[in-house]
C-alpha cells in the first residue's frame, strides 16, 4: 500500500484547499466525498476525527505509511451527507453523535439508533420522548441477559453494560454510553479561550493535562502563537506525572478485580506520592486549571526539581519491587494472560490508539507522530506487543512507566529558563480569530481538539475527541467468548472514559 | 514473606506517614474522626458512591480516600457496591439530564436512615457546567443534600474533614 497516492495529494484532486490550519483542509462536493470514500476502502488511512457543525461536516485522516494528516470539510445545506461506517467502523458512533447534536444524517448509515440523546434534553434532543432503547437481538438455547449500570458496583463512571451470556460465556457485550453529556462542546461556545480551557481540563479529569496541552495547542495553533520552552518542558513534565499516576493506579485496579489487593496497595501509595509531587510543584493534585492557552498557569519552584527526581527513583524501585511479585504469581497472570484479547486487525480498523492499539501491534504514539515540542527533543520509545490481552496491556503500561521516569529526568535536567506564558494576541487588541488544530498523547492515547476563534478570541465552535471513541467498540469485541467474570479485568485494563466520550 | 514482615515491622505501615511525609495534619484529623465515628455510629458507616455527571476528577480523589494513606476503613467507614447496604449517599458531579433518573433511583433504593454528601463544585450548584442544556445542576435539585465537600476537586483531607462534620453534626436516628 505504500505505492498509493498520499494524503494529501488524494484530496487536492478530489477538491480545492480551504482555510490554513497546522493540517491542510479540503472542501469537498457530495461526489468527491463519495470518492474519497471509495478511495478509503483501499488504503490504510485512520479515521482521526469525525464531526459536525450547522449544516457542516469535518472529518480528519491521518495517512499511516507517511504520517501525515489532513482535513476534508463537506457542506450539507440538505442535512445529510455519506456515511464513512462501511469503509471505517470507527465511523459509526460519531456519526450516531452527529445526528444527536447537529440534525445531519449519514446516509447508508450502519446504526441509525440514537448515541448520545437519550431523549431528555428538551428543546435540543431529537427524541420525542425517552423511548425504551433498542438493544441488538442475541438469540439461542440458554442464552440469557445481564443488565449492569448506568449506577455500577465500584466508584467508577456511570455507563451502561447489557451482556447476553450462555452460562458463563459471554456471547455479546454491548455497551450504552452518553449518561454523563454534559453539552460540553456548546458549553464552550462564546467563552474566551481562557475560560473554555478550563472546560477542556474538565473533559476527563483523569486526563486533565493532556486535554489542557491539546486545547491549548489548538488555540496556539489558531493564533500563531508560540508558547516559550520553558512552558513547552513544564507541560511535557506534567503531562508525564500525569502518565505515571495514572498508570500505577490502573496497575494497581487491574490486580485488585484479579482479587489480589497487594500490588493494589503498594500502587495507590506510589499513585499518591505522585499527586503530592504535584500539588508541591503546581498547587493542585491533578494539575487542573495549570496548563492555559499561551504557557502554563504556574512555575517550578528550583527546589521542587531535585525532589521530583528522587521521586522518579523511588518509584522505579517501587515498580521493580511490584513486577516481581506480579511475575512470581502464577495465580494472577492465570486471569490476566490471554483474556480479553483485542485482535491486531480491529485495532487497525478502529484506529485505536495509547496501551490498546500498542498492545495489539499498532506503533502509534501522538508524541512522536506527528510529534511534537519537546519530545521531539527527548529520548524515549514507545514499547509495543502483539498479544493484545489484558496481560499485554498491562505490560505496555509497566514499559511506559519506565519511560516516563527517563522522560522527567531529562526534562528537569533540560528544563530551559526564562519566561512561562505568552499574551494571546485577542487580549493585546484584535487578531484573535482563526482556526486550529491539536494532537496530543494522553495516558490513554491520542486527543484531538479542533477550535475555531472568532476576531475576538471567543470559541466559535471546538470539538475534543477523546481517545475512547475507537477503544470502547474494542472492548465489546474482546469480551466475547471470555466469561463474565473476567469482564472487570478486561474492563480495567482498558479503562475507557465515559466523561470525555460522553461530552 | 518473611521479608515482608521485617520490612513491615521496620517500615511501619504507610498510613499517615505517608512519602512524601505531609504536613496537612492528617495524624489529627485521623484521630478526631475515629473518634467521632467510634462516638456516633458505633464503628459502622457505609457509603455508597454514586457518579451523576462528573468529569471522573471527583472519583479519582474519592478513590484515594481508600488508598494505605488515608485508609477511610480504619474509621469504619467503608465504600459498598449496593445503595441497600448504605447510610451515605456520596454523589458528583453536575446532576446530568441523562443521569438524573437512575441518581433519584438509587436514592429511593437507599433505606432510611440516609444521608447524601454532595462531592465537589459541580454537585453543589453545577459548577462550570451550569447552565448547559443537558444538566439539571447541583445534586440539591434532585435529591436531598445533608452536605456539600467544595473543590475541584476536593482532595481526600478535604472530604475527611467534611466527612468528620457529618459525623459531629448528626445524631444516628433511631430506627
Ligand atoms: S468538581 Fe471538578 S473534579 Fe469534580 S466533577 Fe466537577 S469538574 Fe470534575
Amino acid at each position: 500500500m505504500s505505492d498509493a497516492a498520499g494524503l494529501a495529494s488524494v484530496l487536492a484532486t478530489l477538491g480545492p484547499e480551504d482555510g490554513t490550519l497546522p493540517w491542510p483542509r479540503y472542501r469537498l462536493d457530495r461526489e468527491s466525498w463519495r470518492g474519497l470514500i471509495a478511495r478509503l476502502a483501499t488504503v490504510d488511512w485512520s479515521l482521526v476525527a469525525l464531526w459536525g457543525e450547522e449544516k457542516t461536516v469535518q472529518l480528519a485522516l491521518r495517512d499511516e505509511v507517511a504520517g501525515t494528516q489532513a482535513l476534508a470539510r463537506l457542506d450539507c445545506p440538505e442535512g445529510s451527507y455519506p456515511s464513512l461506517a462501511a469503509v471505517r467502523p470507527g465511523a459509526i458512533r460519531l456519526e450516531r453523535a452527529i445526528r444527536d447534536l447537529h440534525g445531519l444524517d449519514a446516509e447508508g448509515a450502519a446504526d441509525t439508533r440514537p448515541w448520545l440523546d437519550h431523549g431528555r434534553w428538551g428543546a435540543i434532543s431529537r427524541l420525542i420522548a425517552a423511548a425504551p432503547y433498542p438493544f441488538l437481538p442475541v438469540e439461542g438455547e440458554g442464552v440469557h441477559q445481564i443488565p449492569v449500570g448506568p449506577v455500577h458496583a465500584g466508584i467508577i463512571e456511570p455507563g451502561h453494560f447489557r451482556f447476553h451470556a450462555n452460562g458463563e460465556t459471554v456471547v455479546r457485550l454491548e455497551e450504552r454510553l452518553g449518561y454523563v453529556h454534559k453539552g460540553t462542546e456548546r458549553l464552550m461556545q462564546g467563552k474566551t479561550a481562557l475560560e473554555a480551557a478550563r472546560l477542556a481540563g474538565r473533559l476527563s479529569g483523569d486526563a486533565t493535562v493532556a486535554y489542557a496541552i491539546a486545547f491549548a495547542r489548538a488555540v496556539e495553533a489558531a493564533l500563531g502563537v508560540e508558547p516559550p520552552p520553558r512552558a513547552v518542558y513544564l507541560r511535557a513534565l506534567m503531562a508525564e506525572l500525569e502518565r505515571i499516576a495514572n498508570h500505577f493506579g490502573d496497575f494497581g485496579a487491574i490486580c485488585n478485580d484479579a482479587a489480589f489487593g497487594f500490588i493494589q496497595a503498594h500502587a495507590t501509595v506510589a499513585r499518591e506520592g505522585v499527586l503530592r509531587a504535584a500539588e508541591t510543584c503546581f498547587g493542585h493534585r491533578l494539575m487542573m486549571d495549570r496548563v492555559v492557552p499561551g504557557g502554563v498557569a504556574v512555575d517550578l519552584a528550583e527546589a521542587a526539581g531535585p525532589r521530583v527526581a528522587l521521586l522518579m527513583t523511588e518509584l522505579a524501585d517501587s515498580l521493580a519491587y511490584l513486577m516481581r511479585i506480579y511475575d512470581n504469581k502464577p495465580s494472577l497472570q492465570d486471569r490476566t494472560v490471554s483474556t480479553g484479547v483485542a485482535l491486531s486487525e480491529l485495532v487497525h480498523r478502529f484506529a485505536a490508539g495509547g496501551f490498546v492499539g500498542r498492545a495489539s501491534g499498532r506503533a502509534v504514539d501522538a508524541r512522536k507522530s506527528p510529534g511534537y515540542p519537546p519530545y521531539d527533543d527527548l529520548d524515549f520509545d514507545i514499547p509495543t506487543r502483539s498479544e493484545g490481552d489484558v496481560h499485554a496491556r498491562l505490560m505496555i503500561r509497566i514499559e511506559e512507566l519506565k519511560q516516563s521516569f527517563r522522560l522527567v529526568e531529562q526534562l528537569l535536567e533540560r528544563m530551559p529558563q526564562g519566561e512561562i506564558r505568552r499574551e494571546l494576541p485577542s487580549a493585546v487588541g484584535g487578531g484573535g480569530s482563526g482556526e486550529g488544530i491539536a494532537e496530543v498523547e494522553s495516558f490513554r492515547g491520542d486527543v484531538f481538539v479542533y477550535v475555531k476563534l472568532d476576531g475576538e478570541g471567543r470559541v466559535i465552535r471546538c470539538h475534543p475527541r477523546d481517545p475512547s471513541w475507537f477503544q470502547w467498540p474494542l472492548l465489546e469485541a474482546c469480551v466475547e467468548n471470555n466469561i463474565v467474570a473476567d469482564f472487570p479485568l478486561c474492563n480495567k485494563s482498558f479503562n475507557c472514559s465515559y466523561s470525555g466520550h460522553d461530552l | 514473606m518473611w521479608r515482608l514482615i521485617a520490612k513491615t515491622l521496620v517500615k511501619g505501615p504507610f498510613t499517615i506517614a505517608a512519602p512524601p511525609p505531609s504536613g496537612d495534619g492528617l495524624a489529627e484529623l485521623a484521630s478526631r474522626v475515629d473518634s467521632a465515628a467510634r462516638a456516633r455510629l458505633g464503628r459502622s458507616l457505609v457509603i455508597r458512591e454514586v457518579d451523576a455527571g462528573s468529569c471522573n476528577g471527583c472519583e479519582l480523589e474519592i478513590h484515594a480516600l481508600n488508598n494505605p494513606v488515608y485508609d477511610l476503613e480504619r474509621f469504619g467507614i467503608r465504600f459498598a457496591a449496593s445503595p441497600r447496604h448504605a447510610d451515605v449517599l456520596m454523589v458528583t458531579g453536575p446532576v446530568t439530564k441523562n443521569m438524573a433518573e437512575a441518581l433519584k433511583r438509587t436514592y429511593d433504593a437507599t433505606p432510611n436512615p440516609k444521608w447524601v454528601v454532595a462531592i465537589g463544585d459541580c454537585a453543589f450548584d453545577g459548577g462550570l457546567f451550569q447552565g448547559g442544556y443537558a444538566v439539571v445542576g447541583g445534586v440539591k435539585e434532585v435529591v436531598p443534600v445533608d452536605l456539600h465537600i467544595r473543590g475541584c476537586p476536593p482532595t481526600p483531607t478535604q472530604m475527611l474533614t467534611g466527612l468528620l462534620a457529618l459525623l459531629e453534626t448528626v445524631e444516628r436516628p433511631q430506627p
